[in-house]
């Protein structure tokens, strides 16, 4: 019998751009088992999840509209991690900004657009700020592992959400748990009229394009990624450790709150406690598909959206659960990490 | 005389690399048989074959007469054979008798007592001093080490490879290592050395076979031979050396240090009341065995650790406790101890080389990566650095990442020099080239500190010795005076010679 024997020996470069592909390929692959023990035809459920959204231009842009929170998800943990400050809290900081967009969209009645706008948006980020703020300083002052507490963070948000849906904005209209609707002024406009396409997907490639301005032009950047790559050597050589990890997480907090802010002003125009729908969890399936990287993050976000808008297709077509989706969404973000893994061995015969 | 393991024409590729190139080599029972050569000669590469963790591509393994295939170190062990490398295979939590045994137990239930007892025997017949209790964290690296080659032995090695074994040990600890190693020859054993120092081969082996570029040079007799002879094999040359011009006076005093304490990372005390000077122009030598608060002086002068008290003054202003910002901005070049935790494996070799200074490279927050890019390009040529501006650091040989880190502390002609083990693990050449710079540097009348565990180097380069010993100095000779005897009983606490000497 021949002996096999696994060894390192990373794969030729021209392989790795090959890796997602053949992600994609082995999750299909995986999950047709459960489109089969459904008893479907895994070839008409991945048609509908996949090519049937990008058939018409109607739901061809309903992907775009399903990935701009993901773009700016993705983009904000993007910056925390290239920065080696691990944020699981893009969940919680998209609320917290969006709790602002609804607050100041009531309160922004007779202000002109021109100015509400910029407004939504500057005090969007400026809450997503303020929430990343408390674990990024108990982390930069007391050493506080930020993984647990930003996670933990995301639930206390979520509570507080429900104390104000369920008391003083719970709306006067219809009594249901969501805020009374924003002002007119404070919508974002629609980039093509009648579609759900809004400002906040412009918003979007600002922050990806703001990634990698920032990564690949910037001082702050190279400090970022010196730090994130090697903490100790980038404190060695005069960087300023934890005024540098500070700053990302900031950063990251500050667009993490745009994406509540584009959820709320561009699509719902009220708070509801599902503004949400794990967004900020998603994002960091984004940044880890995308290898931190503008262009990649950018792709998985666009590919995450026609998932989600796929999911949907193929659940009216076919009476297949919607939570195929996260099945597959899952499942290529397990195969994908295993495979940077796998990428870096061979099995050979003796 | 009967062979008991025998390669031929051993040749391994990575990739369009050499590392072997048809290779013979052959080891007898009752011998030590040195494998002598520079970093990168092919060495431990051969003997990684022999212990099955490579396959070499061709020739042909015999052992005891017999032609074998050796697939994976499991073969290796079946046929007797055993390798020490520098990171060793033990498990700390676990106990010497527990790590031994690991492994070997033979059955579902363990049986301690009768285990402790075929250790403790194994350990007694080979003359291996072992503590058996003793949890393996508590040891020290020559602790460690011995149970490493218990390890082997009792799984009935007849062959030891000992990769570097020395590399890891300070000067004691080497001495005891010999002594083992002298009883496994008398007992009829086959030992490997690898190493590249010329004293310790002398000293010890029997044969040496020398590499040189993935290619055997000869295998020489001890008896037969001479360090310049196996110098000169190892390098295609004679040595020179590099050797600091006659002694001068320094001139004004750049840094200073007065009682100066400072703890280690387990809160104990590493440095106690030091006091030094080191002058313009002249190379101040640390010498000391490793562990005697060396580490947390340079931590100390690269601004990674605070003193608790005392002062350090740079050029007459008070640095005590300042941040590594503070001293990359003061112009006090720093090479650290730890190359590999000195540089930021991922980034670049060009990032790397600018980091400690990116408002000279950047406007208003914007890097000016051509300006980088220029810069990387001047540092590679004058400082000879095998590598391109974009490749990984990671991916460059110790000398070169070396040479990058001292480009890095040397470009902006520092006013102050700190360089903690400036050549260690470097080939020869590396290291006189690296020792040249130094010594150009201080010709420019940079104030150099130079910590280093090595003798040679300690004598050749500096202009005065500070002795460190448990945290203080213990003393201060000139390097003129100073010999290897005196510093080594200053070095071991047995010695100390007044401040007011130097």
């Amino acid at each position: 019998m021949p002996r096999l024997k696994i060894e390192r020996y990373p794969a030729p470069l021209w392989v790795r751009p090959l890796i997602p592909v053949i992600s994609i390929v082995v999750t299909f692959l995986l999950t047709s088992l459960v489109v089969l023990a459904l008893n479907k035809n895994p070839f008409e459920a991945f048609y509908y999840f996949l090519i049937a959204p990008l058939a018409s231009q109607s739901s061809a842009i309903e992907v775009l509209v399903k990935s701009t929170p993901l773009l700016l998800t993705g983009a904000a943990v993007t910056f925390a991690f290239s920065a080696g400050y691990y944020n699981i809290g893009a969940e919680g900081q998209l609320l917290a900004g969006a709790v602002a967009a609804a607050g100041l969209g009531m309160v922004l009645q007779n202000v002109p657009p021109v100015l509400a706008i910029p407004i939504m948006i500057v005090g969007g980020f400026a809450a997503g700020m303020a929430y990343a703020a408390i674990p990024a300083l108990l982390k930069t002052r007391l050493d506080v592992d930020e993984v647990v507490t930003t996670l933990l963070l995301n639930t206390v948000i979520l509570f507080f959400i429900s104390f104000l849906l369920n008391g003083v904005w719970r709306s006067p209209v219809s009594g249901w748990p969501q805020s009374p609707e924003i002002a007119d002024s404070a919508i974002f406009p629609r980039l093509i009229p009648r579609t759900r396409l809004h400002l906040g997907f412009l918003l979007a490639w600002i922050s990806i394009g703001a990634v990698w301005l920032v990564f690949r032009r910037t001082a702050l950047g190279l400090r970022m990624r010196a730090v994130g790559l090697g903490k100790e050597a980038a404190r060695f050589a005069g960087v300023k450790v934890e005024q540098t990890m500070l700053t990302a997480a900031l950063i990251s907090g500050g667009i993490a709150g745009l994406a509540g802010v584009s959820e709320v002003a561009g699509i719902h125009y009220h708070l509801i406690e599902a503004i949400s729908n794990n967004f900020g969890y998603t994002g960091i399936i984004v940044a880890m598909l995308g290898a931190l990287n503008p262009l990649g993050v950018s792709l998985a976000a666009l590919f995450l959206g026609l998932l989600d808008t796929g999911a949907q297709t193929v659940s009216r077509a076919m009476g297949i659960p919607i939570y195929l989706g996260n099945i597959v969404q899952s499942a290529l973000l397990l195969i994908t990490l295993a495979a940077l893994v796998l990428q870096n061995y061979r099995i050979r015969r003796e | 005389m009967n062979f008991i393991v025998e390669m031929q024409g051993i040749t391994k590729r990575f990739g369009v690399v050499e590392a072997n190139q048809g290779i013979d080599f052959d080891l007898k029972p009752g011998e030590i048989h040195a494998l002598l050569g520079e970093n990168g000669a092919g060495k431990t590469t051969l003997m990684r074959i022999l212990y099955g963790l490579y396959r070499a591509d061709e020739g042909e393994i015999r052992v005891a007469g017999k032609p074998v295939v050796i697939h994976s170190p499991k073969d290796a062990i079946g046929l007797g054979i055993g390798m020490v490398t520098q990171h060793f295979t033990l498990v700390p939590p676990l106990s010497v008798v527990e790590n031994v045994a690991l492994g070997q137990e033979g059955a579902v239930t363990l049986d301690l007592d009768q285990m402790r007892q075929r250790v403790v025997d194994a350990a007694k017949r080979f003359g291996i001093e072992i503590k058996p209790d003793a949890l393996v964290r508590h040891l020290s690296v020559g602790e460690r080490q011995r149970v490493e080659i218990l390890k082997s032995l009792y799984r009935n090695a007849r062959v030891l490879i000992l990769d570097e074994p020395t590399a890891v040990l300070v000067p004691q600890e080497v001495e005891a290592l010999f002594q083992t190693l002298n009883k496994l020859r008398e007992s009829g054993m086959a030992l490997v050395f690898i190493s590249h120092k010329l004293n310790e081969v002398m000293e010890l082996c029997d044969r040496i076979t020398v590499l040189r570029d993935g290619k055997k040079i000869g295998t020489v007799l001890r008896g037969e031979t001479n360090e310049a002879e196996l110098a000169r094999m190892m390098v295609g040359r004679e040595t020179f050396g590099v050797v600091r011009p006659a002694e001068r006076r320094g001139g004004e005093v750049r840094l200073k240090l007065d009682k100066v304490n400072a703890l280690d990372k387990k809160g104990l005390p590493a440095l106690k009341n030091i006091s030094l000077e080191v002058r313009a122009g002249e190379i101040l030598g640390i010498a000391g065995i490793s562990g005697n608060g060396q580490s947390e002086l340079a931590q100390v002068l690269s601004g990674m650790l605070k003193p608790v008290s005392g002062t350090v003054w740079v050029d007459g202003k008070d640095m005590t406790g300042a941040s590594p910002a503070d001293f990359a901005a003061a112009n006090i070049g720093r090479v650290p101890e730890d190359r590999h935790s000195g540089v930021v494996g991922d980034l670049s070799v060009a990032e790397n080389l600018v980091l400690e200074h990116l408002e000279e490279f950047s406007r208003n927050g914007m890097m000016d990566y051509a300006s980088v890019q220029k810069f990387a390009q001047k540092m590679i040529e004058d400082f000879q650095i095998k590598a391109r501006p974009q490749d990984p650091i990671r991916t460059l040989s110790g000398g070169n990442m070396q040479k990058v880190l001292l480009a890095r502390a040397l470009a902006h002609k520092p006013r102050v020099l700190i360089v903690a083990h400036p050549t260690r693990g470097l080939d020869i050449g590396a290291t006189d080239y690296v020792r040249s710079k130094l010594l150009e540097q201080r010709e420019a009348g940079t104030a150099i500190l130079m910590i280093s565990e090595d003798l040679d180097e300690i004598l050749a380069l500096s202009d005065r010795i500070a002795v460190m010993y448990e945290g203080r100095i213990v003393g201060i000779v000139s390097g003129r005076r100073a010999t290897p005897e005196v510093l080594g009983m200053m070095m071991s606490g047995a010695l100390e010679v007044d401040y007011a000497e130097a």
